[in-house]
Order: C-alpha cells, then structure tokens, then sequence
C-alpha cells in the first residue's frame, strides 16, 4: 500500500460517509452542513488528481455559493427551528435497492472495460494546466462555443431565479 | 499507485447515495441536496478520465467538469427559487404534501 | 546553502536528519518535520494576533485623540495579555436550544479560514508554504470557509439578531467577492500566472502604479469582506447588538475577535503582495530572507494600517446602501476596467515601459473618472427627483 493509496483510501472514505450523512440525517440544516464536508472530500479528490485549478473553483463555487444558497434556502423555508414528521419515505427500502443496483451496475460495467485498471501516467515536468485549461475555453478549435453558452446559461437562471424568488409584497 | 477504477468505483458509490437520497427523502430541498451528490459523482468521473488519459494536453474533461459546475449552480438556483416560491404559496417543502395544482 | 541564506531547507534537513536517525522512515520524518513547519508559523501568526490587539487598541485611541492602554507594562504592551486572561476565565455560555456542535464549530472554522491562508503567502523567495499555481484563487477559497463560518454561528446561536446579523454579514462577503475576484485578474493579467511568488516576481514596477483603480477597489472589496466598518453592520453594537457574535462569550468570542483582527492584517498583507510587491524592495531581498520577511511584514502592517485608519474615519453604511454600492456601482466598474486593463495591455504590450506606466495609469484614471461622473449624475436625478430641481439654479436663470 503506497502512501498515496492510503491518502486516497481516507478520503475517499470521508468523502462517502459525509455523503451517507447528508442522505440520512434528520436535521436539514445538519445535512446541508454534512454537504459541505462532502464538496470538500471531492475536493482533495480533484487535488489528488493534479487538478488544483478544478479543486480550488470547487470549494469557491459549491462550497462559496451552492452550499450557501442550500443553507439559506433551508432557513427560509421553515415556520420553526425544528424538523418535525419523518424525513424519509415509508418506502426507503426499495430506494436503497434501486441504489445498490445502480452501483453494482456501473461497477460490473465498468470493470468488463479494458482500460479499468490503468495506472495514472506521469505529468510532464512544468505541466502547466491552467494555461492549457484556459486556452481551451477560449479557443475556437476548441470549446469557446461551449463555454459561451454556459454563460448565457447561468444569465438566464441568474434573472429566473431573482424573478420566481421576488416577492413583491415586500417592496 | 492509485488505478483508475479506484477513483470511478468512488464516483459510482458517490451516484448511488444521491440517488438514495433522491428517491427517498421527502424534502424538497433534501432531494435537491441528492441531486449535487449525484453532479459531484460525474464531475470526479470527468477529471479522473482526464488524469488517466493518454493525452494529458488534451483538456476536454476539465472543461466539461468546469460545464458542469456551471450547470448544477444554475439548476440550484433556480430549483432553490421554485422551491422559496412554493413555499411561499404553500406553506410546505414537503414533496408529498405538494399534490394539487392551481385551484 | 547556508542558514542565512535558506534557513527553512537546512533546519528541515537538520531535523529530518535527527528523526531518520532515531529510526523512522524517509517518509514518515518529512511528514513529520512539514507538520512541525506548520505549527512553528501559526505559532508564530498568534503570536503576532496578541500584538495585533495592541496596536489595534493603540491605533484607535490615537485617532481619538487620546492615549489607549499605558498602564500595564511599558506603553500598555502587557495589555493584550490581560485580554487574553480575561477571556479565558469568563464563563463559557452556551445558549439553551442551541445546536451544540454547529455552535462550537463556528468559531474554529473562522480562525482556521484565516490561517490557512498564510499557506500561499510568500514569505521570502525560498519560504513559501505551498507553491499553488492558483495561489491567487485560493484568497477566494478560504473566503469562502469564512464565510460558512458566519453563517453557521449565526444558526447555531438560536437567536433573532444573530441570524439577521449572520444573513446581513453572508449576503455582504458573498456579494464583494465578485468586485474582488475580477480585481484578483488583473495582477494575474499582469504577471501572466496565478502564482504569489510569480506575480511578486513580475513587479519590476509595482502595479499600484499601473492600476490604481484595481488596488483601490481590491482594497473596497476586501474590507467589505472582512466585515470591518464602514461595512460593519452586522456587528456593529449600536444597530445589531453585535450581530451574529452576540451568544459567543469568553475564548469563542476572542476567537472570532482576534480572527478579524488577524484576516485584516493578512488581507493587508495580500493586499502589499498584488499590488506593492510583496516582499521585494530594490533588491534587499536578495540580501537574506529574514529582510524579506520583515520587508513584508513592515508592507503588511502599512496596508494595515491604511484598513484601521478607514475603519475609523468612515461612518457605517446602512446594508441596503452597501448591497447597491457593490451591485450597481463596484461590479459594472470592476468587469469596465478588467476590460480596459486587458484592452490596454495588449495594445502597450509592445511599448517601452515608460509608456506602458503612463498609459495604464492614465487608463485607470480615465476609467475612474467617467464611473465617478456617471455615478454623480445618477445621484443628481435621484436628488431632483426627491427634492424638486435646484432651486439656486433656476433662479439664477431668471
């Protein structure tokens, strides 16, 4: 087990038991909380892949906004500070089986794939990735039409979510 | 070193718990929280087949996680805004109790 | 490599040496030795925090026109510590209904957002926490962990005021990262990298004097985010009861006071960093790192200073006045000079440097200008629209 298994090893058990924290907890505020601590596990996940530019605009947008919002989001949809009635189906059981099955199907996919057990190959010496990253996103060869579409995108929820949210009432 | 199915056996167990999450949890916003679970768990698939590609100079998983972030915080806020919005109306997020339409 | 010269390379060999030799393995004694680094420097950071609250208290008696503490120790130097003692003892509340761990975790993630952030702060050429290629994204990042933290204890505190403070204090931090982002481009536009020790590198000349307008606007920003007056509403004693610290006594409470006091010297310490140069001086840094390290902190205690002196000088703004100012005055100006600074820089780039400067500076003052005037010309509508025209005016006209 080389040093770098084993980091994975616990993060990669952090990440899934925040996640199976966040799905079970009674509390919403608590499972909102346990969702951060899930974006961070993925986080380091994205820096263990040597992709620090992804992992760093991880904890800004997920954990700097989206967990905000959820947070917010939760406190404003609330008549008290306590969550009463049960907070899971009555059939939970058949969602856990759809879930498992999901999981085992993807696993026993995958694996029948050739390149499953590929080790990672080494980064060039001054691998520079953000530069690579962001001559791609402007690039025309590359995906510049993609990227401005994204943008259109998050303006048109930006002005839909501000518009379904208005309350005019108290102006 | 870490193989490649390491990191998508983490992403599909990631897949599963939100969509657990989903299909059981009668919260609005419960359910909203299983849905970027399930975001997290491709955008991991994404980057690590970048990582392990033969050619690493070629950025199409990083710039289709960076889509994705896009993507799932616009789907938050507009999907946090309906549910503010309903609340509003109906005075419950609960996905149960939200069965009549416009009378 | 002498000590003088490298002084963190040879006292890691040192160690590592003597931990090798005691019979632990290569990897387990560098581990070991790098998390000795760490506790050395956040040892050293709240060391620094304890003087912070002196010169704080020193500062601000000061520009009131009166002396600050003198009684304890030569010049009220043991005064701090006496603060510390205080806070220690006092009894350690926690309201009735109050999520506990929530509760006690806010002020924890305060202070760790603000010392993980002396991790990409480049001390000296060769000191230097970690050598991030988005050194600079991560400033936001750790914002981001702060402001978590606010909201959290503002939740947990099962209190009316302590969650209106802790939405108050959120919605302000979320809204100026956007200004303060796009100011964080342009040193990165500048130095080509997103890198702290590449972007001092690149400052033949400091980039205050080729983007006044960023520093000026990095500095709005980074006040608003640190929730330092004039944009203090959410902690200010006479309008919130202090906002979302009010059910925080005894060390929690010095954890969140003494975290402010702290992310307001280190944001003046990013703030020498983009704009100033950072560590550099003609030259003395190359000398040794211990200069440079007091270069920087002599810089960061001027950016300090520049931040204690507004948040004494300038009135509280009311939120809904801060919330417009950073939406429809900071984020249009922002995104307008990153577009003129990109602008300008492709079409100097091949300039000599003289013209480069003046250019830039003339651009950023140009910019500045037409913000001020159509901001004053908004604000003339406003007044006539509420008052009636100038009445001196349209006599005059008679």
């Amino acid at each position: 087990m080389t040093g770098a298994q084993i980091i994975f090893l616990m993060v990669a058990a952090f990440t899934l038991l925040s996640a199976v924290m966040v799905v079970t907890t009674r509390n919403l505020v608590h499972a909102a909380l346990w969702l951060v601590s899930t974006l961070f596990g993925v986080a380091v996940v994205y820096a263990l892949l040597n992709a620090n530019f992804i992992a760093v605009v991880q904890v800004v947008v997920y954990i700097g906004a989206i967990a905000i919002l959820f947070i917010f989001a939760v406190m404003l949809t609330r008549k008290d500070m306590r969550d009463s009635g049960p907070q899971i189906n009555k059939n939970w059981w058949a969602g856990a089986l759809v879930a498992m099955l999901t999981f085992a199907g993807l696993a026993f996919l995958l694996s029948g794939w050739s390149g499953f057990s590929k080790t990672a190959a080494e980064l060039p010496a001054g691998f520079d990735s953000i530069s690579l990253l962001g001559e791609s996103l402007v690039s025309p060869e590359a995906y510049v039409l993609p990227f401005e579409v994204a943008s259109v995108l998050l303006l048109a929820a930006l002005v839909g979510a501000v518009y379904v949210a208005f309350n005019p009432s108290k102006k | 070193m870490v193989p490649l199915s390491w990191y998508l056996l983490l992403a599909a167990a990631l897949f599963g718990i939100g969509l657990f999450g989903v299909l059981v949890r009668r919260n609005a916003i419960a359910v909203l929280l299983g849905i970027e679970l399930m975001l997290n768990a491709v955008n991991i698939n994404l980057v690590s087949f970048w990582r392990y590609s033969d050619v690493l100079t070629s950025m199409s998983g990083q710039v289709f996680s960076i889509i994705v972030f896009a993507v799932a915080a616009a789907e938050v806020s507009v999907g946090l805004a309906l549910v503010i919005s309903v609340y509003r109306r109906r005075n419950t997020v609960i996905a149960d109790e939200l069965d009549m339409l416009k009378w | 490599m002498s000590f003088w010269n490298d002084p963190l390379r040879v006292a890691a060999d040192w160690l590592q040496g003597i931990f090798v030799g005691w019979g632990m393995n290569e990897t387990g004694a560098h581990v070991l030795v790098v998390f000795l680094g760490v506790l050395l420097l956040i040892t050293l950071l709240m060391v620094l925090d304890i003087f912070l609250v002196w010169i704080e208290r020193k500062v601000v008696a000061r520009f009131q026109d009166r002396l600050g503490p003198n009684r304890l120790g030569p010049f009220g130097l043991i005064q701090p510590f006496a603060d510390i003692i205080k806070l220690i003892i006092k009894e350690d509340t926690t309201p009735g209904d109050a999520d506990k761990v929530v509760y006690n975790l806010a002020p924890i993630l305060s202070m760790m957002s603000v010392l993980i952030l002396w991790a990409v702060v480049p001390l000296a050429p060769v000191m230097l926490g970690t050598d991030l290629n988005v050194g600079v994204l991560f400033l936001i990042a750790a914002g981001a962990i702060g402001t978590l933290s606010i909201i959290m204890a503002g939740w947990a505190s099962n209190n009316k005021f302590a969650m209106i403070g802790g939405f108050r204090q959120v919605a302000v931090m979320v809204s100026f990262e956007v200004p303060m982002l796009t100011m964080l481009l342009i040193p990165t536009i500048f130095a080509q990298s997103m890198n702290m020790n590449a972007i001092i590198d690149a400052q033949n000349v400091w980039y205050v004097w080729i983007s006044p307008l960023g520093a000026l606007i990095f500095l709005i920003a980074a006040i608003a985010e640190l929730g330092r007056a004039p944009f203090d509403l959410a902690e200010g004693e006479s309008e919130l009861v202090s906002g979302f610290n009010i059910e925080y006594s005894g060390m929690k409470f010095g954890m969140f006071y003494a975290g402010e006091l702290l992310h307001a010297f280190t944001f003046g310490g990013f703030w020498a960093i983009l704009f100033f140069g950072g560590y550099r001086f003609f030259g003395l840094e190359q000398v040794s790192p211990f200069l440079a390290i007091l270069i920087l902190i002599i810089k960061a205690m001027l950016g300090y200073w520049v931040i204690m002196w507004v948040k004494y000088t300038m009135m509280r703004i009311r939120i809904d006045q801060m919330l417009s100012f950073n939406w429809k005055f900071l984020t249009p100006l922002s995104f307008a000079l990153l577009l003129v600074t990109a602008l300008m820089n492709a079409l100097l780039a091949s300039a000599p440097t003289w013209l480069y400067i003046l250019g830039m500076f003339l651009a950023n003052v140009v910019t500045g200008w037409i913000a001020l005037e159509i901001a004053r010309s908004a604000t003339r509508q406003e007044r006539e629209r509420i008052e009636g025209p100038n009445k001196k005016v349209a006599e005059a006209s008679h």
